[in-house]
């Protein structure tokens, strides 16, 4: 059955890796709920799922669902950026499943399985790669990641190559490109800790303050041009900038997280001076969203999709910028770090640059995957709601954690002498841990918001904008 | 952005940019390795340090606790602990694991031998030595 919304009917295999995506993304926030209770009742679930079993669920979980909306992305729009169709649409579904398949065999053992167990009996005294953050994964889902990416990015590129050349999917493509290169640091385990750590941030800092932040700037400047009209030429420019912006401070910016694992003491200076610059490529996105949008040549019938955009440019200079710079120079970090602030930084990072990105691009694409211009007004509103309840709900968790490290720092780590142990202090700070745990309710709710958006229909008087053919002409 | 400035401009900054510090960066790690081996004092990385090191990665030990200030922050720090509580109070802390305590957070038990205690001792001993700049801040972690 053809689509008419779409250029290119193989455009429709990333509808597949959005659900997915979705679903992943609730797992994810019922297990951060789970953490947030187990941080004040302490032995909630407990020995059934104890809390470092949830947190490495809560995390991977974020990961993984990122990396299929940004998988779906680059299907939805490396073909109309190539102005082709996908090299193999097949190719596509068949990783997806794959994809899907290791994630919740993944999760599954995580929460079936005894850790030390699912480590010996996959391979982990082969080559040990597991039980380190964020890289928990036993080690055939690392070599299948590393496969998937591979057979995706083969996909991609064999599209970009036979098609069009533009800007955006030139930065796109780099961006996951690097994505994958970086994982393979997963795989490199060093038995001196110091060495294992610094290599560790090769994956962990030059993925998202480095190579994703080019998934992000092309991800937005893609939506961009398509609800506002602006002209390639400025959005490319802005696009490039930011990229540069973001890689010049990034990479060296790296150095914030060598000062105290036991790398030399220059990493304070150069961590310091370049991480300070990296709120600057968010600043730019975040000029760079309002002006496109005050510079639209036309209304966009799908007004959801640009309240993601712009809210993704703010939220994440937020989050990334302001709350990163906040403890990122040695001198405050040597008391934050390790705290509930950087908890706090991390969150509103997360949710600012990538989980809204991924949104603005599933807000833009899905309407147009399942046949009509945008979504009817009552979904559109449903929509809007959502991102108000999340953002708010995020916004109550966020300064909730920051009053808990604050308060954490003043306690435990300022004192030079009598200071408060680290269970003593957790326990003075309860009521931020509650007032946390009513923001991530909050938070669920918007989420349940948005889910329910996908199934509102049109209002009785209301006509759908729906597959109008030929109105895609219009569209830039 | 004037007039003169345009996307290729941009693009060209991007990627000199990008090269120029990726080469930065590249430097700077290679003279970090070659510090490193004195800054850890990686001549006592002996066979149970680094046995104890694949206990702490095996059992996810980050999952609740940090190390130098890197993990979750649901229990103690603990690339200081050897030096907070010594070998003993350790050995003794994990054997006694779960407390029970209802309500209180909850430590997994392990089920140890003596010689993994001793190798994950050994681990955090070792740990404990890093010159890591005098971090934390004091005792507590």
């Amino acid at each position: 059955m053809k689509i008419p919304t779409l250029k290119y009917q193989s455009q429709a295999v990333a509808k597949l890796y959005f659900v997915a995506a979705l679903c992943l993304f609730t797992g994810q926030i019922l297990f951060g709920l789970t953490l947030g209770l187990q941080y004040v009742i302490g032995d909630l679930f407990f020995p059934a799922i104890p809390f470092n079993i949830a947190r490495m669920v809560h995390t991977n979980l974020l990961i993984i669902w990122l990396l299929f909306g940004f998988m779906g992305a680059a299907y939805f729009m490396v073909p109309e950026e190539s102005e082709t169709e996908l090299w193999s649409p097949l190719f596509a579904k068949i990783l997806f499943w794959v994809f899907l398949a290791a994630a919740v065999a993944t999760i599954l053992g995580y929460l079936l399985v005894p850790y030390a167990s699912l480590a010996k009996w996959t391979g982990n005294d082969f080559l040990a790669t597991m039980g380190r953050e964020f890289l928990e994964q036993p080690l055939p889902t690392k070599l299948g990641i590393v496969v998937v990416c591979l057979g995706f990015l083969f996909n991609l590129t064999m599209t970009v190559l036979k098609g069009r050349k533009t800007a955006i999917s030139l930065v796109l493509m780099m961006g996951l490109w690097g994505l994958a290169i970086m994982f393979l640091f997963s795989f490199v385990n060093p038995d001196n800790l110091v060495r294992d750590k610094m290599y560790w941030w090769f994956v962990v800092h030059l993925w998202v303050e480095g190579t994703w932040e080019l998934i992000m700037a092309s991800l937005l400047a893609f939506v961009l041009i398509k609800t506002t009209g602006v002209d390639r030429e400025v959005i490319d420019k802005w696009m490039y900038m930011i990229v540069a912006f973001a890689l010049i401070s990034g990479i060296l910016g790296t150095g914030h997280h060598f000062y105290f694992i036991g790398l030399p003491g220059y990493w304070h200076w150069v961590g310091g001076v370049f991480s300070a610059l990296e709120p600057i490529p968010f600043f730019m996105m975040t000029l760079f969203a309002f002006n496109m949008v005050q510079r639209r040549r036309r209304e966009h019938p799908n007004q959801a999709a640009v309240l993601w955009a712009v809210g993704t440019s703010v939220i994440g200079f937020l989050g990334a910028g302001v709350w990163g710079f906040i403890h990122t120079l040695s001198s405050v970090n040597y008391y934050t770090h390790g705290s509930q602030v950087t908890a706090a930084h991390g969150h509103l990072a997360f949710y600012g640059a990538y989980v809204l990105v991924v949104l603005a691009i599933i807000s833009y694409a899905m309407p147009l995957i399942r046949g009509r211009e945008a979504n009817p007004m009552r979904a559109q509103r449903a929509e809007m709601w959502s991102f108000w309840i999340m953002s708010i709900g995020m916004a109550v968790m966020v300064l909730a954690l920051s009053g808990a490290g604050i308060l954490q720092v003043w306690l435990q780590r300022m004192p030079t002498s009598g200071a408060m142990g680290f269970m003593a202090t957790q326990d003075q700070l309860s009521f931020f841990y509650w007032v946390r745990i009513a923001g991530g309710v909050m938070f669920l709710t918007g989420l349940i918001t948005y889910l329910s958006s996908f199934f509102i229909g049109p209002a009785a008087d209301e006509q759908e904008v729906a597959a109008i053919p030929g109105s895609r002409l219009q569209r830039a | 952005m004037s007039q003169g400035f345009t996307s290729q401009t941009a693009r060209n900054i991007f990627y000199g940019g990008t090269m120029f510090f990726v080469l930065v960066f590249a430097a700077l790690i290679f003279n970090s390795e070659t510090k490193i081996p004195a800054r850890s004092k990686a001549q006592e990385i002996t066979p149970a340090v680094v046995r104890g090191k694949h206990l702490w990665e095996s059992r996810n030990c980050i999952g609740c606790h940090t190390l130098m200030g890197e993990g979750a922050y649901f229990a103690p720090e603990l690339g200081n602990v050897y030096e907070r509580r010594g070998p003993d109070f350790i050995k003794g802390w994990i054997k006694a694991m779960p407390t029970h305590a209802p309500g209180r957070r909850q430590m997994p038990q392990f089920n140890f031998s003596e010689q993994q205690l001793d190798d994950l001792v050994e681990f955090l001993r070792w740990t404990n030595g890093i010159d890591d700049e005098k971090w934390p801040p004091n005792i507590e972690g």
